[in-house]
């Protein structure tokens, strides 16, 4: 199953290398991971999406919390949660036509065009992973010329947070 | 007062009570030589290898509980403590090593003796640090030392550049640290507890399966009245011998692929495995699904991811054995309940029968020593009472079946990396703790070539161990795999050229005896002991084809053993 697994820690040099690390010394995958310090700027919030078992997940989530650097942690699909996706992709927009076309697409997906050359078209689109992936499909894979992610982020629904 | 980075370190290193710091110079440390040269409150030993110094260190922490501390220099000083810090990383040993590093400007340059010392212990100690700024050297030093020996406990790694070591600041002593990251358990959830104790008084076949859970916490005394309140029998780790008394009636020696044979059987037919302080590695465990198949298990241990990783367990209780067990043992003593007596009774009976079959017996006849034979004859000698380290193979083996260890650390190996030259260095530390107790190592023709610079160290310090090495003349332990499960290809495991180890004992102002005959061993041990102040090594020539028996082989249930 699929997990993704919110987690605060120390802002300190190398944290992120001791998360990495117990992944790959310890065999677990990691699908995608976003990390970026939270409003108190000696804590930083990585959220990290992985996938196994029941158990090993609780091993997962038992060995990040054992690392000296984790604050807490929090398994987000446990409960009710939202998940974001950051995508910028830049998209071959050349003639009237194509230009129409990928325009109207954005706005179906709720997008935005945040950059414009007379080639092309940066786009800008924030949503789950199956929006991203929806809106890749509906482009010719001709017509893209570059796509960054930026891994899921998420947070709970409703009144509960993680912080200290 | 304004000190610099190495006067603080020195003057932490007294205040945090550090008697004994064992290292190796070099470059990158020659500041805090510096300031160590300048004081006599802590003292130095100076090894002849950094990973010596570790396993020194180790061995000083496993025979005190307090923790080791070592201090090597940047590059391949901390290379060379490497292993040590995993060794100890694996059996839960606290210690501090601490690092020179290159200084602060050059770090990432491959500057002169530069290894990315934090990211090569990442994986391999509980924590490490890389110190920055002075200001903050004597905090994090105080962290070392309180994450080294908390919660589970573990080697932490601290890196300091040559340039913080130089630098000035003021130094107070930080009394307490408490971060907001890590704050261990202690006391064990009530109700799970509860949910145990009425397990433990339902059970029909029960078993305590005890480790080094126990010596950690030393926590020998409640562990011991619980299983005299409830009459229930005993096992230990390797790692966990001496955590109940071994010349107890209710002890059924160590469990695994060594362990006797009523352990063994004890934990295939138990109804109730109760498992404090042991983590249920592989080589206790056998083959999974077979590992105590009728049972239901409580497992009490401090780190949660100890808890049902190899094994699934019914009561998981998170918390320090030594208040668990004392939570327990109230809870006992108060309830109107005790164990059917008939019912244990039974039990017991078939577990007699088990150890009727007197797994350990061995032949002594013929006219070669068997390393058996030499044990027995140590524990005699020294009245059960010496402070025993070993070596990893087959001695290793039989020193764990056939000393017998009614003491907590007592018993010093290396259980979870399986470090061979750990032997000898582990039991320098565990002398320079008890200067006037009886310490032996047991070792190897193989494992004790691996740190055999070290006679030089227990020259220098006058350290009276009485080494006896098990002379097989061979890599007995991979002999005995080959032998079993590779139709005896001996592949590398004849060791053909030896030294004289009796010259070379010698060469190093040590004594050293040769003893090839089995009439010749108790006198041979008798005399040594007798050498009060002197190093001797006792070269014992023993029969090249014993094995250890009882084995469970690779793969196997425990109740499959290969007997004798
Ligand atoms: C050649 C060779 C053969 C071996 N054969 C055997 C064998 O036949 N049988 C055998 O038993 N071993 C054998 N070993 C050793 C084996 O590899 C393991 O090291 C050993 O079994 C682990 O012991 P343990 O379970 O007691 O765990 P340890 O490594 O001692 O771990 C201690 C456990 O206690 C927990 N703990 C620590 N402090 C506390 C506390 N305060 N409160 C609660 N819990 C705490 C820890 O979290 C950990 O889970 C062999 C090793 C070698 C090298
Ligand atoms: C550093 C290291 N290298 C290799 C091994 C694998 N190994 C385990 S036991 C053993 C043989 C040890 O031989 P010896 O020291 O003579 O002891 P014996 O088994 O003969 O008693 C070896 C090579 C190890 N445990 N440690
Ligand atoms: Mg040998």
């Amino acid at each position: 199953m699929r997990h993704i697994i919110s987690i605060l820690m120390e802002n300190e040099a190398g944290a992120l290398s001791r998360v990495a690390g117990l992944f790959s010394a310890r065999g677990y995958n990691i699908e995608s991971l976003s990390v970026a310090p939270t409003e108190d700027p000696s804590l930083s919030r990585l959220t990290l999406v992985t996938r196994g078992s029941e158990p090993i997940i609780e091993q997962i989530t038992k060995q990040l919390n054992k690392l000296i650097d984790v604050v807490k942690l929090l398994d987000l699909t446990e409960g009710p949660h939202v998940e974001r996706e950051l995508m910028l992709i830049k998209v071959k927009a050349a003639s009237g036509s194509q230009r129409e076309e990928v325009k109207r697409l954005v706005d179906i997906f709720r997008g935005h065009i945040i950059d414009v050359t007379d080639k092309s078209y940066t786009i800008e689109l924030t949503g789950d992973v199956c929006k991203l992936d929806a809106f890749i499909a509906t482009l010719k894979g001709d017509d893209i010329l570059e796509t960054v992610r930026s891994g899921i982020t998420g947070i709970a629904r409703g009144d509960k947070a993680l912080h200290i | 007062m304004e000190l610099t980075g190495a006067e603080i370190l020195v003057r932490f290193l007294h205040d945090e009570g550090v008697d004994h710091l064992f290292g190796y110079p070099g470059g990158a440390v020659l500041h805090i030589y510096d300031a160590l040269y300048k004081q006599d409150k802590v003292k130095h030993i100076l090894v002849r290898h950094e990973q010596a110094a570790t396993h020194a260190a180790d061995g000083y922490a496993r025979s005190t509980g307090k923790p080791g501390v070592v201090l090597v220099t940047s590059g391949p000083g901390a290379t060379n403590a490497v292993t040590g810090i995993a060794t100890a990383y694996m059996d839960s040993i606290p210690m501090v090593v601490i690092t020179g590093q290159v200084p602060t400007a050059l770090i990432g340059n491959d500057a002169f003796q530069e290894v990315d010392t934090v990211g090569i212990t990442r994986p391999c100690a509980k924590h490490n640090f890389l110190v920055k700024d002075v200001k903050d050297l004597a905090l994090t030093l105080k962290k070392a030392f309180y994450i080294a020996t908390t919660g589970r406990p573990g080697p932490v790694v601290v890196d300091i550049p040559k340039d913080v070591t130089g630098a000035c600041t003021d130094y107070v002593f930080p009394r307490k640290v408490t971060m907001r990251s890590y704050n261990p358990v202690v006391k064990g959830h009530s109700g799970q507890i509860k949910k145990a104790v009425n397990m433990m008084l339902a059970a029909k076949r029960p078993i305590f399966y005890t480790g080094g859970g126990i010596i950690l916490a030393d926590a020998v005394k409640p562990m011991t009245e619980l299983a005299h309140l409830l009459g229930f029998p005993v096992t230990n780790t390797s790692m966990g011998l001496g955590g109940f008394p071994a010349t107890d009636r209710q002890f059924l020696g160590m469990l695994g692929m060594h362990g006797t044979v009523e352990a063994n059987m004890a934990i295939s037919h138990c109804d109730l495995l109760i498992a404090i302080g042991a983590r249920f590695d592989d080589r206790v465990t056998g083959k999974i699904e077979k590992f105590a198949p009728r049972a239901k298990i409580i497992h009490v241990d401090i780190d949660p991811a100890s808890i049902s990783k190899n094994v699934t367990v019914d009561v998981p209780i998170v918390g320090d054995v030594n208040s668990v067990l004392k939570t327990m043992l109230d809870q006992l003593k108060v309830s109107e309940r005790k164990p059917d007596g008939e019912v244990q009774a039974k039990w017991w009976q078939q577990i007699e029968e088990w150890r009727a079959r007197d797994c350990l017996k061995y032949s002594t006849e013929g006219q070669l020593i068997k390393p058996q034979h030499v044990i027995d004859t140590l524990y005699k000698v020294t009245k059960g009472d010496a402070f025993v380290t070993s070596d990893v193979g087959q001695h290793q083996m039989w020193a764990a079946q056939f000393y017998k260890f009614d003491k907590p650390r007592r018993w010093i190996n290396s259980g979870g990396l399986g470090t061979m030259g750990f032997g000898l260095p582990a039991a320098m530390g565990v002398q320079f703790a008890h200067p006037k107790a009886t310490v032996v190592t047991i070792v190897g023709d193989g494992g004790v070539q691996m740190n055999i610079q070290e006679l030089a160290t227990c020259m220098q310090y006058g350290l009276p161990i009485k080494l006896i090495c098990l002379n097989n003349g061979f890599l007995g332990m991979v002999r005995q795999w080959q032998e079993f499960f590779y139709e005896e290809r001996y592949s590398q495991v004849h060791v053909e050229a030896q030294p004289d180890f009796v010259k070379l004992a010698e060469a190093y102002g040590h004594v050293g005896m040769r003893i090839d005959k089995p009439e010749d061993v108790e006198g041979a041990l008798k005399a040594a002991f007798k050498m009060k102040d002197r190093f001797v090594f006792m070269n014992f020539i023993t029969d090249p084809g014993e094995n250890v028996y009882p084995m469970v082989p690779a793969g196997a249930g425990l109740d499959e053993m290969i007997l004798i």
